[in-house]
Parts: C-alpha cells; sequence; structure tokens
C-alpha cells in the first residue's frame, strides 16, 4: 500500500508539470475528435502520430497516443447518441439506446451518463492497472523464452476466440501476419529474408505501413463505396447531469460495466470494442424487465460506455507488465516505445519508474479532463458532425500520407502503405478480420526469438513448454480455448455476443 | 461439387497462396534451415507458411461444404483514385513540395468520391495545405521541403 502511494506520488510528480498536462490535453482532444468521428478510429490516428512523437521526451509521447486511445471512447459515444452511427466501434452499442433517448429528448442525460460512468471506470481500471502491474511484473522476470513462447502462443488464440468472424479465418489472419512480420533481416543471422533485394524491406516491413494500410486507407475505400448518409438528430441536447432516478437506476450498470471491461481489457485480444458488447449482452440478460432495451434504457447507455474506457485503460496491464500487445492499439504503442529506445516487458516499471507511473496518473487527470471538458464542448463536436465525408476524407488522407512519409523520408513507405490499403480492403471484401493480423505482425519476431532460445535452451527437445509447468499451464489454457470455442453451443454464444440488433 | 461460399473460397485461396509462397522462398532462395536446437533463419518462417497453405486449403475446400455470401463487387473508383493519390504524393513530394503536393492529393483523391466540385476541393486543399505545413513543419519540425525543388 505504502508503496504504491508513493508510486503514485512519484507518477503525479511526472504528470502534473506543464508539458505534460498540455500533452495529456492534446491526446484527450485528439481522441475525442477522432472518436466524434465516423470513419476514422484511434489505430489509424496514433499510426500517423507516431512520426510526429520522434521529437518528444518518451513520457511525453506515450501520455499523448495514451490519450487518444481512452479519449476515442468518450468521443464515440458522443456520436452514437446523437447521430445512430457508432463515432467508433466500440460504440456500436451505445447508438441502440442512446439514440433512443435522445429521440424522447434526453440527449443530455444519455450523453452525461456515458461520460460520468466512462469517468468512473477510467477511475477504476487505473487504480487497478496500478495494483495489478506490479505482482505481474515480479511474476515476468520468472519467465524464460519458453514460457515467452507460449505466453504468445496464448494470446494469439485468444486473439482468435474474441475476434467475431471466423475462427479459422482469423488463425489463417494471425499465420499471415507472423509470416510478414518475419520479412526483413534476421537478427540471429543477420540474413535479409522476404526482401528480393530490395533495400527497403532488409529492415522489415514498416509496422505504421501495415496499419495505416489496412486500418486507415481501407477504412476510407469501404465508406465511399458505401455512400454517404448523415442525419444529425439534435432538436434539443437538454440536461446534461443526469437526475438522482437515473443515477439510481445506471449505477449498478456502471459498476457491472467497469468490472466486466476491466477483465475484458487485460484479456489478448479483447480491448473496448469487445467490452462494450459484452456488456450490453449482460446487461440484457440480467435485467428484470428488458422490454425497454432498444427503446431508450438508460443501462444501455452507462453499461457499455463505462465497459469500453474500462477495458481501453487494462489493456495497458499486458503491455507495460509482460511487454505483450493485446490488441493492435497496444501493438502500436509498442511501436511508439520501441521508436523510443524502450523494449516494452517487466524491466520498464523498475528502470524506468517516472515513465511507468508518469503514463498511469496522466490517464487519472486525462480521464478528468474528458469529463470536465468534454460536457461543455458538446456544441462544438455536434458542429465537428456537419462537416461532410467528402471534405473529411482527403483531410485523413493528407496525415496519413504525411506521416507515413515521414517515417523514413522516403516514398517507399507510402507505396507499401497503398498497397497495404488494397489489401486492407480485400480483406474486409473476404471478411477477414485485420485485428488479428496486426497482432501477429508485432509479434512474429519475438516469438520467432523466443522459440529458438528455448529450443537452444533445451537442446532441440520440443518438450520443453510442456515440461516446465509455468509455460505448460499457459498453453494449457490456450488449448482449452481453442477446444471451447470449438464446441457448437459456445460457438452460437459467441456469434450472438457480436450480433447487434 | 457445387462452390457455396465464395467468400471462404476467395480467402482459402489467397491464405494458401501466400502460405505456400513464403515456403517456396524460404527452399528457393536457400535460406539455412537449422536444426531444431539450432533453428535458422528458415526454420520458422517454412513451418508457418505450410501451415498457413495447408489451412488456407482446408478453408478452400470447407466452401464447397458449407454456404456463405457471394463476394460483392469490388468499388474501383476509389480504389484508383485514393492509392493513385497516396502513390503519387509519395513519388512528388520531394519534387515539387509539401505545399503544391498536398493540393495534388486533395484533388485527385477528391474523384473518388460521389461528388466533384472543384471549388470546394481546391478551397479545402489550399487551407489543408497552410496548416499541415505550419502543424508538421513548423510546430513539429518534420524534414520536408515546402516548396518545389526546381525553383530553388
Amino acid at each position: 500500500m505504502e508503496a504504491l502511494l508513493s508510486n503514485l506520488a512519484l507518477g503525479f510528480s511526472v504528470a502534473f508539470t506543464p508539458e505534460a498536462l498540455m500533452y495529456c490535453l492534446i491526446g484527450c482532444l485528439l481522441g475525442t475528435l477522432i472518436g466524434v468521428l465516423p470513419g476514422i478510429g484511434p489505430v489509424a490516428t496514433i499510426a500517423m502520430l507516431l512520426p510526429a512523437t520522434f521529437t518528444l521526451a518518451p513520457e511525453l509521447s506515450l501520455i499523448m497516443l495514451a490519450g487518444i486511445y481512452y479519449g476515442a471512447q468518450y468521443g464515440g459515444s458522443t456520436t452514437a447518441i446523437l447521430v445512430n452511427i457508432p463515432g467508433e466501434s466500440s460504440s456500436v452499442v451505445t447508438a441502440l439506446d442512446g439514440y433512443q433517448m435522445a429521440r424522447q429528448g434526453k440527449a443530455g442525460t444519455a450523453l452525461g451518463i456515458a461520460a460520468l460512468g466512462s469517468f468512473f471506470a477510467g477511475c477504476v481500471a487505473t487504480l487497478l492497472l496500478a495494483a495489478a502491474a506490479p505482482p505481474l511484473a515480479q511474476l515476468a522476470f520468472k519467465f524464460g523464452p519458453a514460457e515467452y513462447f507460449s505466453l504468445m502462443t496464448l494470446g494469439l488464440i485468444a486473439a482468435v476466440v474474441l475476434a467475431h468472424g471466423s475462427v479459422i479465418k482469423a488463425i489463417g489472419m494471425i499465420l499471415l501476419g507472423l509470416l510478414l512480420g518475419l520479412v526483413g533481416t534476421d537478427v540471429n543471422s543477420g540474413m535479409a529474408r522476404f526482401n528480393f533485394s530490395i533495400p527497403e524491406l532488409s529492415d522489415g516491413i514498416g509496422f505504421v505501413a501495415v496499419a495505416m494500410g489496412v486500418f486507415g486507407f481501407a477504412e476510407i475505400i469501404k465508406n465511399l463505396e458505401q455512400g454517404e448518409e448523415r442525419e444529425i438528430f439534435v432538436n434539443k441536447v437538454g440536461r446534461l447531469l443526469p437526475s438522482m432516478q437515473d443515477m439510481k437506476e445506471a449505477f449498478p450498470a456502471v459498476l457491472r460495466g467497469t468490472g466486466l471491461g476491466s477483465l475484458l481489457g487485460i484479456l489478448p485480444g479483447g480491448g473496448a470494442v469487445l467490452a462494450s458488447f459484452s456488456a450490453y449482452t449482460l446487461e440484457k440478460k440480467i435485467a428484470k424487465d428488458s422490454s425497454q432495451f432498444g427503446k431508450g434504457d438508460i443501462r444501455g447507455v452507462a453499461a457499455p460506455e463505462s465497459a469500453n474506457n474500462a477495458a481501453a485503460q487494462t489493456s495497458f496491464i499486458p503491455l507495460l507488465t509482460l511487454g505483450i500487445p493485446p490488441n493492435p492499439v497496444m501493438a502500436l504503442m509498442v511501436g511508439a516505445m520501441i521508436i523510443q529506445g524502450i523494449q516494452p516487458g517487466p524491466q520498464v516499471m523498475s528502470e524506468k519508474p517516472q515513465l511507468f507511473w508518469g503514463m498511469i496518473v496522466s490517464m487519472w487527470i486525462g480521464n478528468l479532463m474528458l469529463v470536465i471538458l468534454n460536457l461543455p464542448l458538446i456544441g462544438m463536436w455536434i458542429k465537428l458532425l456537419t462537416v461532410p465525408y467528402r471534405l473529411l476524407y482527403p483531410a485523413i488522407l493528407v496525415f496519413c500520407c504525411i506521416g507515413v512519409y515521414s517515417l523514413s523520408n522516403s516514398p517507399f513507405d507510402v507505396v507499401i502503405t497503398a498497397g497495404f490499403g488494397l489489401v486492407g480492403y480485400l480483406f474486409l471484401k473476404l471478411d477477414c478480420e485485420p485485428a488479428p493480423l496486426l497482432l501477429g505482425f508485432i509479434l512474429g519476431p519475438m516469438m520467432e526469438e523466443n522459440l529458438r532460445r528455448a529450443m537452444l535452451l533445451s537442446r532441440g527437445d520440443a518438450m520443453t513448454f510442456v515440461t516446465r509447468p509455468l509455460s505448460a499451464t499457459l498453453l494449457a489454457i490456450a488449448l482449452l480455448l481453442l477446444v471451447v470455442i470449438m464446441l457448437p453451443a459456445i460457438r452460437k454464444k459467441r456469434e450472438e455476443a457480436f450480433v447487434e440488433e | 461439387m457445387q462452390l457455396r461460399n465464395p467468400k471462404d473460397f476467395w480467402s482459402g485461396v489467397m491464405f494458401a497462396a501466400i502460405g505456400f509462397a513464403f515456403a517456396i522462398i524460404v527452399k528457393v532462395y536457400e535460406y539455412p534451415m537449422g536444426t531444431a536446437s539450432r533453428m535458422g533463419p528458415g526454420y520458422f518462417p517454412f513451418v508457418l507458411g505450410n501451415a498457413l497453405g495447408v489451412l488456407g486449403l482446408v478453408i478452400l475446400l470447407k466452401a464447397f461444404l458449407t454456404d456463405g455470401e457471394r463476394v460483392s463487387k469490388l468499388a474501383w473508383r476509389p480504389i484508383l483514385w485514393i492509392l493513385g493519390a497516396v502513390v503519387v504524393f509519395g513519388l512528388t513530394v520531394k519534387l515539387i513540395g509539401l505545399a503544391l503536393a498536398i493540393i495534388v492529393l486533395v484533388l485527385i483523391s477528391a474523384f473518388g468520391g460521389h461528388e466533384f466540385k472543384l471549388k470546394e476541393q481546391l478551397i479545402a486543399g489550399v487551407v489543408l495545405s497552410i496548416s499541415s505545413i505550419a502543424v508538421f513543419v513548423y510546430g513539429l519540425k518534420l524534414p520536408f521541403p515546402i516548396w518545389p525543388s526546381f525553383f530553388g
């Protein structure tokens, strides 16, 4: 407890400097902005801004990038409630009841409860992060290469289980990602692989290029294909502060959403999207009277909005303690840390405590800023929604291009990104989910490295993965997950969880 | 046998082709395989490539057994204009400078949309150009040339 307090004190000393506060604010505002705007998500935005963070101090750059992620969770709800389209994929379910509330003239209440619920969830999840991270990092120090390999296997399997759509195709996307991640120079032998004598490829395919192509460009093409329809429904936002009655009704839902979201955020492959879907489903299941869901039930807004913010926060736990990203946004954070010369892993906490605790405290400050700033700024966000997409997407393209180009100041990355834009669009067409690919891409080289080391230590005996207890446990969980997901009954449930009604 | 799930079929084809391609490249370029205890650079990709290839074949065959959706038509118009605009930007920005390259990017990409309004897009391009240069070149100090190189 005392250690926790002194750690948090250290965090405050870092996060409360004017500079840190400013970058936290920039991150939160940017996050809200892209959260509000449909068609651009945190993955593309963080990818786009990575080059711009080269020159910042590591703390500042991570504080800002983290702000974008959780800020997007706040912003996404605004669009969902007022326009009935999710600004962010994690707000899909919020639109169901939120928009109905808006139509009944309770837009303000819905926005208010979404913000307050998110704030509550953010505080709890931040505390959880601060409390859970040190023991987990201690555990991680016991990990050898075999354990790391098994842990990554578990992570990838979990990503498959939690991804929507076909399981077998998700496994394919993971393998594809792993393979793409291996392009470039092999660290052990120094041999360039799959580079076809193109000098730029011997450093590997740029992670930002893949992320931006698949999540940024592909998304734009898809949006343009669908045509533009947007109807803003706000004749009156109404009072923002929910009444006592509303609070009483929503509070248990906020609690449940926070709990579920915190848990799902930690799981690999989880994150904000899954959390909000699950929280909504849970609320509907346990409600005594579920007839109002879909017709403007306040619980249908409170639970998923709390859940997605909690999950956005706790998904930092595996990244900061194990060095393993549980979702594409965290994979980008790995990229950001490596750019700054920090190897993500359990040693970050002991070697760079100011960075670690500063970031955690900044998340709490950021949540506070979001709740204070966003409610009064809602009018401005609504104005933004009236910007037509035909003006919006060129702007997104411009920022993307500048971002990719400045990675290495060469046309090569830009062309590669365009290529991945096409590939990403084809993935969407074929219902192949890109998130597992990105995870595989990041984990590919790490997995190979740990596999090789583990096999070297065991003198080529693959049994090392099952004879070491920790590694065996991790693999057993992975296997169990795979078996469970194949069971017909669970399979049906899983499909249900992702269906919007 | 009838193809019943075109989306899965083509996904399978894609996975199989890419997976086996990786495995074949390992063999053709003779990346050393090494042994299980001392894996060479070819080992892991060879195993993964074959795994993906086999998985692709399974998906491909399953497409004959279960029903699924057809692949909807590709939207060539946005694909070509959007990605084309991006490639043109990448290739020309060093030569024509950021100010002009952004305007060109906006104008080309506008053809990918549903309606093209020259005046509106031109204004958007100029505004974006000025604000991007202010933020990225002056603010964040990214090393972009602003003006065309042939202007000196």
